[in-house]
């Protein structure tokens, strides 16, 4: 009798013990290593660690392409930039919106399954918009970092908050935007705030519990190497914030960040010195958060050229290369070994610098510098490009990147710092040029840092770009298009209006077998498949 | 030099803290007279005619405004000319603060809190460049004195100006409406329209979260059809252009469907020489446009 009561209980026993398991597989760290093995899924920000924003998937092609119709929209019904890369697993979406909103959809459908919006105070001080560019995911949690300096864990069945982590004082200007990275059991941050006098910061919290692990401050404090490089007190409320996503090297375990403007980012005047690390590479251990080495590539900077590009790990070989296609217009080549400079060369209109030191490195013209009545500089403040992600295509070994044609007159003018407050000294405006300015995605070769192709937008963009194994690259354009081309070539097979300017960059999934490309533009998230 | 600013800022950061006492007082005092009922916002500059404010207000000007009004206030292609006396928007202290502070809702200009313009000013900030603005203003310039009768019949007359702008309500459609465009723009400005045309194209529709306006350019295609069209451009993008052509007919193509597109930077104005436009006809023409716009032409 015993017996048969227990062989009766087996079925039970299999449903709901071990078929959850085998069937929704956890999100561990070892898949998040390889993620290439799950070309269907979208583990992270840039798709992978080496921050390719490649996708393995071919079933859209340069065959088919110009069939391409959307399949759903999800719209957040918020104003502002929208500017997510969504993450997708086994048919489950996880993106952020506007005003830290965050969002589980049906990947096939776009309905939602949960939203989540973090209440945010009302002294918040986001510089440039309330944006947020994504999640990450580890176990069953999603992590979101906010506006209000907070690292939030979410339950990703429910949308329920775990745990919450403050991270900085968000009235002081400290304030979150980019997509955390995961990396074994900690989440990655880094901080924005360069407009407002900040000491930025790259934190490291524990998935489980949201306990802070380690914490890199991004400008050295007294006794530490490289301090100075800053006049006076003037590190105290240096900036350089480290506000894009970082990538992960396993190999060597060494983890990639960048980091933006030294404050204030248009006046030097009171902050003499390289100003170390604003504008750098910095190769850190993950577990410790320990610096191995840095590269800056742009010293004493006084126009605003953040280094928040994400740093893009690409394999020549036997060579290891960190590829930037920097905002202040080079396109950096570094041995992500060492951090020894391999190549720079501008890939956009450059003036602020006509000359390099000893290791190749472009320097800083003295007559670049801004004046009070104003001096004309390339590329201007917002760079010859932003935070809008390049991708590496390893079939056709090209690194593709949204490059911005404009040239602005910077002015300077003393402010005093006061916490929270603005702290930019400055002002850039367009120039006279008869010239409009003018985008273009530029496909560049970095073992030569040559062009192999550019095509030509009508206005800048802020679009980012996707590679694929399907022959193709996806980017968008600030009239609303979104745009598939022939990598190989350059182009157009196919373009869709969105209404309003693609202000994201792009990613990839399949159901089922089927593949799809995902984008925000204005204030929806579109999914596009073949008919 | 850092600490030595600091110094000074704190002096006036202690002046600030009189100020506010004093405002406190003043506040409790008018809640008593008025029984409870709520202040309005404040009307007078407290800093008015104080040169060290004025040169705060230079900076925060810089770095708040210059990007659409021009460094020194002229104007730029978004923002209109402060120096002038004559403000389209008010011109009263309340006025000034009120459209700095919240915006003028159906223009360009945001509101200066957080996430409108840069990243905000305070209210101390917005009276010092409201101090500022009122060093820059001019009398009455020559140009403002020109014969503003004389103007309108030249306008829609002789210069042909009216065959493609409208003012007020009357003129065509090809060239942007002039309405409000004497108080917006300097006379500088003006004065170039006229003479130059090309040299910096007016802007048209300006669509959010896109970084530039579209502009006046003059486009010229030739239809799958053959027919060859010429006019202006409305909006266009990679794959599509919105023209309107010198009859005044919408159209709309896909540019892989016309059989040729060209587009330039050279104005369908023509360029206003002293022969066509002695200088005293062209301030009687300013003259005219500033009039039309002071009669509440932009609203």
């Amino acid at each position: 009798m015993k017996i048969a009561r227990v062989i009766r209980f087996i079925p039970y026993f299999i449903v709901f013990c071990v078929l959850p398991s085998s069937s929704r597989a956890q999100v561990t760290s070892e898949r998040l290593l390889h993620s290439s093995k799950e070309p269907q899924n979208w583990l992270m920000y840039s798709g992978d660690y080496a921050g390719h924003r490649f996708s393995a998937l071919d079933q859209i092609n340069v065959s088919n392409a110009a069939t391409l119709v959307p399949k759903w929209v999800y719209q957040t019904m918020a104003g502002g930039k929208f500017e997510t890369t969504p993450l997708v697993v086994d048919g489950i979406l996880y993106g952020t919106g506007q005003d830290d909103r965050v969002y589980a959809l049906d990947a096939r459908s776009g309905r939602p399954i949960w939203q989540y919006q973090q209440t945010l105070p009302v002294d918040i001080r986001p510089c440039c918009g309330r944006v947020n560019r994504g999640v990450a995911i580890l176990g069953d949690k999603i992590f979101v970092a906010t506006l209000d300096a907070h690292v939030v864990a979410l339950d990703s069945k429910t949308g329920n908050v775990v745990w919450d982590a403050t991270a900085a004082e968000h009235a002081k200007g400290y304030s979150f935007t980019l997509a955390p990275l995961v990396i074994k059991n900690l989440v990655l941050v880094g901080v924005s705030g360069g407009e407002y006098g900040i000491r930025g910061f790259i934190d490291a919290y524990d998935a489980a519990t949201g306990a802070r692990k380690w914490r890199f401050y991004t400008i050295p404090g007294p006794g530490e190497p490289g301090h100075d490089s800053w006049e006076g007190d003037s590190w105290k409320i240096g900036g350089s914030p480290s506000w894009i996503t970082g990538t992960y090297d396993p190999a060597t375990n060494t983890t990639f960040w960048t980091t933006g403007n030294p404050s204030p980012s248009n006046r030097g005047e009171g902050r003499a010195g390289d100003n170390l690390y604003s504008n750098s590479l910095l190769a850190l251990d993950p577990d410790t958060g320990k610096l191995k080495w840095y590269f800056q590539f742009t010293q004493h900077d006084e126009h605003d050229y953040d280094a928040t590009q994400v740093p893009v790990m690409i394999d020549d070989g036997d060579r290891k290369w960190m590829a930037q296609a920097n905002r202040n217009g080079f396109f950096y080549v570094v041995d992500r070994t060492n951090g020894k400079l391999i190549s720079a060369t501008s890939y956009a209109k450059v003036s602020w610098s006509t000359s390099k030191d000893a290791t190749g490195r472009p320097v800083p013209d003295k007559a670049g510098a801004p004046t009070p009545d104003g001096n004309r500089v390339c590329p201007g403040a917002l760079g010859a490009t932003n935070w809008m992600s390049p991708t590496y295509d390893p079939q056709t070994k090209l690194f593709y990147v949204t490059a911005r044609e404009q040239c602005d007159i910077f002015s300077t003018a003393p402010q005093p710092y006061e916490a929270g407050h603005a702290y930019y000294g400055s002002a850039y405006f367009p120039n006279d040029d008869t010239q409009p300015f003018w985008g273009a995605l530029r496909a560049l070769d970095p073992a030569t840092s040559k062009l192999k192709w550019e095509w030509k937008h009508t206005s800048p963009t802020w679009a980012g770009v996707l590679s694929t194994a399907g022959g193709l690259v996806f980017t968008g354009d600030a009239e609303g298009n979104f745009i598939a081309l022939e990598a190989a070539s350059g182009k157009v097979l196919w373009h869709f209006q969105c209404g309003a300017s693609v202000f994201s960059s792009p990613m990839s999934f399949a159901i089922d077998g089927k593949q799809y490309v995902a984008v925000a533009a204005g204030s929806a998230l579109f999914a596009f498949a073949l008919p | 030099m850092f600490e030595s600013r600091r110094d000074i800022f704190s002096k006036l950061r202690r002046n600030r803290q009189k100020a506010r006492a004093i405002a406190a007082r003043i506040i409790v005092l008018a809640l008593l007279c008025a029984g409870g009922l709520r202040l309005p916002a404040q009307e007078k500059n407290p800093y008015a005619g104080d040169a060290k404010m004025a040169k705060l207000g230079e900076y925060q000007f810089r770095s708040n405004c210059a990007f659409c009004h021009g460094l020194g206030a002229r104007g730029g292609g978004r923002g209109p000319d402060l120096t002038r006396a004559q403000k389209h928007h008010g011109n009263t202290d309340a006025e000034l603060f009120h459209n700095v502070h919240d915006g003028i809702a159906g223009t360009a200009m945001p509101a200066a809190t957080n996430g409108g313009i840069g990243v905000g000013m305070s209210d101390e900030e917005i009276w010092q460049v409201i101090t500022y603005i009122r060093s820059l203003e001019k009398k009455t310039s020559a140009a403002e004195t020109g014969n503003s009768a004389h103007g309108k019949e030249l306008f829609y007359g002789v210069a042909g100006c009216g065959t493609c702008h409208m003012v007020n309500g009357k003129g065509g459609r090809l060239g942007p409406d002039l309405s409000s465009t004497g108080a917006s723009r300097s006379i500088e400005y003006l004065t170039e329209s006229l003479r130059n045309p090309s040299k910096r194209l007016a802007e048209g529709i300006s669509e959010p979260l896109k970084d530039f306006s579209q502009e006046y350019e003059t486009v010229t295609v030739v239809t799958s059809e053959g027919t060859k069209l010429q006019g202006v451009v409305l909006n266009e993008d990679s794959f599509t252009v919105q023209m309107l052509d010198t009859r005044e007919q919408l159209h709309a193509f896909e540019k892989a469907k016309l059989r040729s597109y060209e587009k330039t930077r050279e104005s369908l104005m023509p360029a206003y020489d002293t022969k066509a436009l002695p200088e005293k006809d062209l301030k009687d023409l300013i003259a005219f446009l500033l009039a039309a716009s002071e009669k509440g032409g932009g609203q």
